[in-house]
């Protein structure tokens, strides 16, 4: 009993485990050699002599064993793959799995049900709204987990601080390779192209249910000619016209508006319900009930999450 | 057309294995974006052209930026210039 107090009291005092060993603590070094990168290149070199000398032979034999290995298994895989590609059916043929009521019923009455010209967009916008909203939330999460990874919090390095990474003005240091306040000629083609681009990119949105497009291409249009402009004039100019409050509102209302829009499939085991929104003439821009805000609403989240990555990758936020 | 199909289907193939094959990350990031505009032309040539947009924009467009983005991020496309731009760019404080 008096053994394990004393023990329990040494214990407390860091000098002894509490079992039986001694602790031992590793002395701290408060300035760890600096290394050049001479160096820092001339140990790796080392090292790597050490790992790869004719002493370590077990490792190039696994090496070899490796190399073979991914070789028989590309010619296996390959195999497989050929042959299932050959046993395929022939592409548009009549009794292709393909070819079931459903989209026997889409091409038909898609028209008459949907108002809309562009059977796609009909489609994945009216039939398949639910599925839509659920790609649209895949994309909100990758950008979320983009801001995670590679957001920057602080603006200036505190020296007391050492879990910082980077800070914001660095990583616009380091950003400064790209800096073309200068480049006269991208500017000036920035000029002519980047309202052409946005006209095509709105185009592509606004007539998704009448032609080929819809929200996710017109908004990636609409995006790259948010960094056309961005790479053009720089973050100064920029951040004028976007912030991260513009950003974080047009996404999450666009965002809200699908989800409330369609949320009675949620409570209707996702089947579809009239939205009481006239449809219109088929082939005019205001037609086809739903399917126009909703390409809208793609387009502004995705346009958006575009720019946002971009800005995200060079300096870390906006 | 079917000669027209062939011969992008064999770019398609030349520059899936260049890309990979590639010493240099740069010209990768390239040839993939290549690899991506003629996937969008093959998509329009099986006539869904919903596709060859997204595919043109998304495909070539946004991911071989952001993939230019990293390549300078962990300063794989200029090798030296850290030194020179800091002093070159202080004259274009504003």
């Amino acid at each position: 009993m008096k053994n394990k107090l004393a023990s329990l009291i040494k214990w407390i005092k860091e000098t002894k485990e509490f079992y039986n060993s001694d602790i031992y603590m590793r002395e701290i070094h408060e300035n760890p050699a600096s290394v050049t990168r001479e160096e820092h290149l001339e140990n790796v070199e080392k090292v790597r002599n050490i790992v790869y000398s004719d002493k370590n032979k077990q490792e190039k034999t696994m090496e070899a064993v490796y190399r073979v290995f991914a070789v028989l298994f590309m010619i296996f895989f390959s195999v497989i793959l050929v042959l299932t590609v050959s046993n395929l059916p022939a592409t548009g043929a009549d009794n292709n799995p393909a070819n079931n009521e459903v989209a026997e019923r889409y091409i038909e009455k898609g028209l008459e049900e949907t108002g809309a010209t562009n059977v796609v967009a009909g489609m994945i916008l009216d039939y398949r709204a639910f599925d839509t909203l659920g790609e649209s939330h895949v994309l909100f999460v990758a950008a979320i987990a983009v801001t995670v990874l590679l957001r920057l919090d602080k603006k200036e390095r505190d020296p007391k601080d050492t879990k910082i990474r980077e800070t914001i003005s660095e990583a616009e240091e380091a950003d400064r390779i790209f800096n073309t306040r200068h480049d006269t000629i991208l500017q000036k083609v920035a000029l002519l192209l980047v309202p052409v681009i946005l006209m095509f990119g709105i185009y592509v949105v606004l007539n998704g249910h009448l032609s080929p497009g819809g929200g996710f291409s017109g908004g990636a249009i609409i995006g790259s000619a948010f960094i056309l402009y961005l790479n053009a004039y720089g973050f100064g100019k920029a951040s004028n016209v976007f912030t991260e409050k513009i950003y974080k509102r047009a996404s999450v209302a666009a965002l809200m508006f699908y989800a409330i829009a369609k949320c009675y499939a949620f409570f209707c085991g996702a089947n579809h319900l009239d939205s009481h929104i006239p449809k219109g003439i088929p082939g005019h821009i205001l037609s086809a009930g739903l399917i126009l805000p909703l390409d809208i609403a793609v387009g502004v989240v995705v346009a958006w999450t575009m720019y946002a990555f971009v800005a995200m990758f060079r300096k870390g936020g906006f | 057309m079917s000669i027209l199909n062939c011969v992008l289907l064999l770019f398609l193939i030349i520059c899936a294995v260049a890309a990979s094959f590639s010493k240099n990350l740069l010209n990768s990031v390239l040839i993939f974006m290549g690899y991506s505009l003629i996937m969008s032309v093959v998509w329009m040539l099986l006539e869904s052209p919903d596709l060859a947009i997204t595919e043109a924009a998304v495909g070539a467009g946004v991911t071989s930026v952001l993939f230019f983005l990293t390549l300078s991020r962990i300063h794989s496309i200029f090798k030296n210039i850290d030194d020179k731009s800091d002093k070159e760019d202080e004259n274009y404080e504003e």
